[in-house]
């Protein structure tokens, strides 16, 4: 039984056993009901093997849902745990290993899904094309999203989760003071995760530069598709960084090198550096495509076009450029002298500067438009003070000498919380209820929608803003209790009861795709928030090839200007449509690589051989192998649109 | 599929061109992955922690002949593209077959390489110094590992199914590999070996 050991978990508690439990009868439950229901060829058929971007796109977004509840779990457990003072609900071990689960999932399984799963399904259809440039590279990366996460996921229940923080700084992440696996799974999960999201820039990057709709050119496309081109070519450039970092930790942890070790030479420094490098570029991977929903909802809904355009682009290009530069700022009491530090603070601070000229052009955008409050507006009105909030403590933050005052307090926790949720959170929010019609063919209920709004814009004031107060009074973060006498205490309660607002605003969203689902109506138009761009101007539901006669665009509003100026978008005969063909092998790939990271997170050597062995494998096949995809004939093609064109 | 007889053929589709913008595009993740590992090599290669240094392990004649052999490669496999474009299969293949066996023998003279500094007590975990070394080293004998099964897959395709707009579109994609590995290795030649051993 010895070598059963290392699957048990170092620090159980009856909630770990329980959620064993409930995992495990959550599985048989799915498989009983797809037996029951008889849904296994059609989940194989229409979701495991396709290459849709459109479905890729969907399951993205089921994956960024389920993992915004896993670690909106942790986030209540950790505003639960320091609600009071000396709170015994946690110890130590398990808040340590839930702020480090709560960080990872969030930023890496939850946001970047969220964002990777509209543009999978808004940028094709933006720019006018009919896939991405590789559908079936675009599956592999979301089944290496997919099982990295799950991966992540099950560190929990099978050998201890991570618990060196989010950001998994050495010399505690060594084997020396983490000793569980619980930082293999960062490691492995993670490189399988990012390997992922490298070919989805390299995939989106060649699409949006080589399949755009005839006439649109790149000073033509929509913002949002811009903003999704500047934030491809972050990741491609940003990743590759991520991918050696994590190898190096991964072969310190297991084979004994001495990259970021405190003796023979190793240089525990180069790993937060390293770290930032990525992360940096990281989080304006994340709020760029953010910018890009604001930019369509906010023109949508202002009944103008997007003032400042030019602008809007070369602010994201400045941004790209200077997110390279801002690293150290997230270590700037560790050491670096004065120098680097001004240096640093410096790049910090200039990025305010195109940051600000995004939030001016949206003011200026809105000013004399004919603004109409829908859901998805009324997220980009909140988000414009909300996130200004955050990104002025960042400033704060950005000057080195007064960091020293806030660097790893609450006051920190205060200024992300802040930016990453009016910012990224209310963006994809936003985006997920003005897509919602396009993706599902109904649309949400807005007094549910507004409702849920508001009180997650309430629940982040309640909970954010007293921390701002406790750091500054000198609240450590990542600590698992304080003493009475610090007084912390009140500020500390009044984050949980602005946690559990924003609980029960998210579990409102919940509610309503529920509660729409059964109760919307299905008869809605093809463009029921009367939008500019494109990827309105096809039919509801779409189509799988999207378009039937490819687009002509001369401007940034193609739909606009047919819908106001009389354009003529679709010119031309129905001819062939060539598509590509479904295929097993990216979701049996993802399952070989999820088996070879668990061998590798535990050392299991022969395991590990095998499934390395069955990756290439898998790549040869593909290699030797003929698909020269199919195509849609034109009877099929004016059959499927006359359909289409009666549900109207 | 619409094919483009005024352009080389492995230009000729629009499948074609996406797939070698996107290999650029990998390309120049790759060039940030190598530069991640260059500048970890600059920050640590003084950390030797009492074990070996550059200059006390790194001998000029195997490097000399793995440089030789690794640049006359991207020379032969330039050929055969170039051959590839005349519409020659024979010399193509002959000239990737060439290519395949420079690198082979590249990579043989790495593995004694690197069983030689192991013997030399510059093993994986002696300091920084040797863990990120073999690991720049290693991971560039990686590619050239794996590019020498991707080439013979290439050769046994183009073999069994002649030049076709797919098969030239890869082999024109491996070339640019090939030649990516050749300029990773002028850095490690110029920056490690040459830089160490002054």
């Amino acid at each position: 039984m010895d070598y059963f050991d290392r699957f048990a978990i170092p620090h159980p508690s009856p909630v770990i056993y329980a959620s064993m439990v409930a995992i495990g009868i959550t599985v048989l439950a799915i498989i009983a009901g797809l037996t029951y229901f008889k849904k296994w060829g059609y989940l194989w058929r229409e979701w495991l093997t396709t290459v849709d971007h459109k479905r890729i796109g969907i399951m993205y977004l089921i994956s960024a849902l389920l993992m915004l509840f896993r670690g909106g779990v942790d986030a209540i457990m950790l505003r639960a745990q320091l609600s009071v003072p000396e709170n015994k609900l946690l110890d130590a071990q398990h808040y340590n290993e839930i702020f480090s689960t709560h960080g990872v999932v969030m930023i890496l399984f939850m946001a970047m899904p969220f964002i990777i799963a509209l543009m999978n399904f808004v940028v094709p259809l933006q720019i006018g094309a009919r896939d991405v440039a590789f559908p079936r590279l675009n599956a592999l990366s979301f089944w290496l999203f997919f099982m990295g996460a799950m991966l992540f996921n099950i560190s929990f229940v099978v050998g201890g989760s991570p618990d060196a923080g989010w950001t998994s700084y050495f010399p505690l992440a060594g084997n020396e003071f983490s000793e569980s696996v619980g930082t293999n799974y960062y490691m492995i999960a993670i490189q399988i995760a990012g390997i992922g999201t490298l070919m989805t820039g390299i995939n989106f990057m060649t699409t949006i530069l080589r399949m755009r709709a005839p006439g649109m050119t790149l000073m033509k496309m929509p913002m949002f598709t811009w903003s999704s081109l500047i934030t491809n070519l972050i990741i491609v450039f940003a990743f590759p960084v991520l991918t050696v970092t994590l190898a190096m930790g991964t072969m310190d942890r297991l084979f004994g090198t001495n990259f970021f070790t405190t003796d023979n030479g190793g240089m525990d420094m180069l790993w937060a550096n390293l770290f930032w490098v990525w992360g940096h570029p990281e989080v304006y991977i994340l709020i760029l495509p953010a910018f890009g929903i604001y930019s369509e909802v906010i023109s949508t809904f202002a009944r103008r076009n997007l003032y400042g355009y030019k602008s809007m682009v070369a602010s994201m290009v400045a941004i790209s450029f200077l997110s390279f530069l801002v690293w150290a700022h997230h270590f700037f009491t560790m050491g670096q002298g004065a120098l680097t530090n001004s240096i640093f603070s410096i790049t910090t601070m200039a990025i305010a500067v195109p940051t600000g000229v995004k939030i001016f052009n949206w003011l200026l955008t809105l000013w004399k438009g004919k603004i109409v409050i829908t859901t998805p507006m009324l997220y980009s009105l909140l988000f414009i003070p909300l996130f200004t909030l955050g990104g002025v403590t960042g400033v704060m933050l950005g000057m080195s000498a007064a960091d020293y005052q806030y660097h790893n307090t609450m006051f920190l926790v205060a200024h992300f919380h802040m930016v990453i949720i009016p910012g990224v959170i209310f963006a994809m929010l936003a985006g997920l209820t003005y897509y919602w019609p396009k993706m599902f063919g109904f649309m949400l209920n807005e007094r549910i929608g507004k409702w849920a709004a508001w009180l997650i814009a309430i629940g982040t004031l309640v909970a954010f803003m007293p921390m701002f107060f406790s750091g500054l009074d000198g609240q450590a973060r990542r600590m698992y209790t304080y003493s009475e006498s610090t007084g912390f205490g009140i500020y500390n309660m009044i984050s949980f009861i602005g946690a559990l607002v924003l609980a029960v605003g998210f579990v409102l969203i919940v509610y309503n795709i529920y509660y729409s689902t059964r109760y919307a109506s299905r008869d809605i138009s093809s463009d029921p928030w009367d939008a500019r761009s494109l990827e309105w101007a096809t039919h509801t539901p779409v189509p799988e090839y999207n378009f039937a006669i490819l687009p002509q665009v001369n401007s940034t509003e193609a739909l606009w200007d047919a819908k106001k100026k009389g354009h003529v978008l679709f010119k031309g005969e129905y001819e062939k449509i060539h598509m590509p063909n479904n295929s097993g092998v990216p979701f049996i790939m993802g399952c070989i690589f999820f088996a070879w990271g668990f061998s590798f997170v535990f050392g299991m050597w022969i395991p590990l051989i095998l499934t390395t062995i069955g990756i290439f494998a898998c790549m040869a096949l593909r290699s030797f192998e003929k698909d020269h995809g199919r195509y849609i004939s034109v009877e099929e093609i004016e059959e499927t649109e006359t359909k289409l064109r009666g549900a109207n | 599929m619409k094919i483009d007889n005024s352009l080389p053929l492995e230009y000729s589709t629009e499948e074609n061109r996406l797939k070698v913008l996107g290999f650029w595009i990998f390309l120049g993740a790759e060039i940030m992955l190598f530069a991640t590992l260059f500048a970890t090599y600059f920050t640590l290669f003084d950390r030797t922690a009492g074990g070996p240094t550059g200059a006390e392990i790194f001998e000029i004649t195997p490097v000399l002949i793995e440089t030789i052999l690794l640049l006359t490669s991207s020379f032969t496999i330039g050929l055969g593209i170039h051959a590839m474009r005349l519409g020659n299969k024979k010399a193509m293949l002959s000239f990737f077959a060439i290519t395949l066996l420079l690198g082979a023998g590249f990579l043989g003279f790495e593995i004694f390489e690197f069983v030689t500094y192991v013997h030399e007590g510059a093993g994986l975990q002696t300091s920084a110094f040797t863990s990120i070394l073999l690991t720049t080293l290693g991971t560039h004998g990686a590619h050239v590992t794996l590019g020498l099964f991707w080439g013979l897959f290439i050769i046994l395709q183009v073999k069994k199914r002649g030049l076709t707009p797919e098969t030239a579109n890869k082999s024109f994609i491996f070339s640019l590999y090939w030649h990516f590995l050749d300029v990773v290795w002028i850095f490690i030649f110029s920056f490690i070996y040459l830089k160490g051993m002054m």
